[in-house]
């Protein structure tokens, strides 16, 4: 694990370029539920990691190419995506479910225990 | 191009673009009359070798079954429909910057392609659509007798 970390800490610091992926966040009461667009990453080629507060959405994108193909139009043009975020207080970065189908990253972030609404309840004297 | 002082200094942006699309106009080898829009749902790319012409339509969680390829007079067709999951009631939307809904993007192709040889994959959320060329165009060795 801890060597994984250490890659991943060499891969960002080589800043090699990457594409933005569009996402949606929608916050509801119990957390925030973030889907990414990352259209051409294997499940094993996508990683997840939280630093501090830091959460990074990587994977590097595999086309079935045949040899000797040349390009000649391209929107996607880097071979990897790449995106953080930055995890405000009351989210609880250990809870994160991920689900990854057909190049859509479902994440579920649920805010912690104490962040949770809470009714208060009004004592009628 | 010229190179110009101009009076009214320009939004840098907007000249930014202008620049980028330039620059592109050099780099696509195959300009076509319909173009190939940028920043369409879903994102293409275009490629060939001596046999096929290979496209990639990058179109994340579609359902196969919405999908639609066809071929006719040359031009490509790709369309279908993204459905999101519905935003639960009460929730706030912070960002929200995915496509939804029906898209349909056409590309014209190369006058050697056999319309009756194509294949089609949907995997990881990109469809690769395969079309082989033309047995006579494809590069033959002649035999000198």
């Amino acid at each position: 694990m801890s060597e994984n970390v250490t890659t991943k800490q060499a891969d960002a610091t080589r800043k090699d370029a990457a594409m933005l992926p569009p996402v949606d966040v929608i916050e509801d009461a119990n957390g925030i539920t973030l889907y990414a667009d990352l259209p051409g990453i294997p499940k094993d080629r996508l990683s997840l990691h939280v630093e501090a507060d830091t959460l990074t959405i990587e994977g590097d994108v595999v086309l079935d190419v045949p040899e000797g193909m040349e390009a000649s139009h391209a929107e996607v043009s880097l071979p990897r995506y790449r995106r953080a975020f930055t995890l405000s207080k009351e989210l609880d970065a250990d809870k994160v479910e991920a689900q990854f189908d057909r190049g859509v990253l479902k994440l579920r972030i649920p805010k912690a225990a104490h962040a949770q609404p809470r009714k208060v309840e009004i004592k009628v004297m | 191009m010229m190179m110009y002082r101009s009076l009214f200094p320009r939004d840098v942006f907007a000249e930014l673009d202008r620049l980028q699309r330039e620059i592109q106009q050099g780099v696509d080898f195959s300009p076509s009359i319909r173009g190939v829009g940028r920043g369409g749902f879903p994102a293409m790319n275009i490629g060939g070798t001596a046999k096929s012409v290979e496209i990639y339509a990058f179109a994340p969680g579609v359902d196969p079954a919405s999908l639609d390829v066809q071929i006719e007079k040359g031009v490509l067709t790709v369309s279908g429909e993204r459905k999101l999951d519905a935003v639960p009631e009460k929730a706030a939307v912070h960002i929200d910057e995915r496509f939804a809904g029906r898209f349909r993007r056409v590309v014209s192709l190369p006058e050697d392609v056999d319309a009756g040889s194509v294949q089609a994959k949907y995997r990881d959320g990109v469809l690769h659509i395969s079309i082989a060329r033309k047995a006579a165009a494809q590069p033959r060795r002649i035999v000198i007798q």
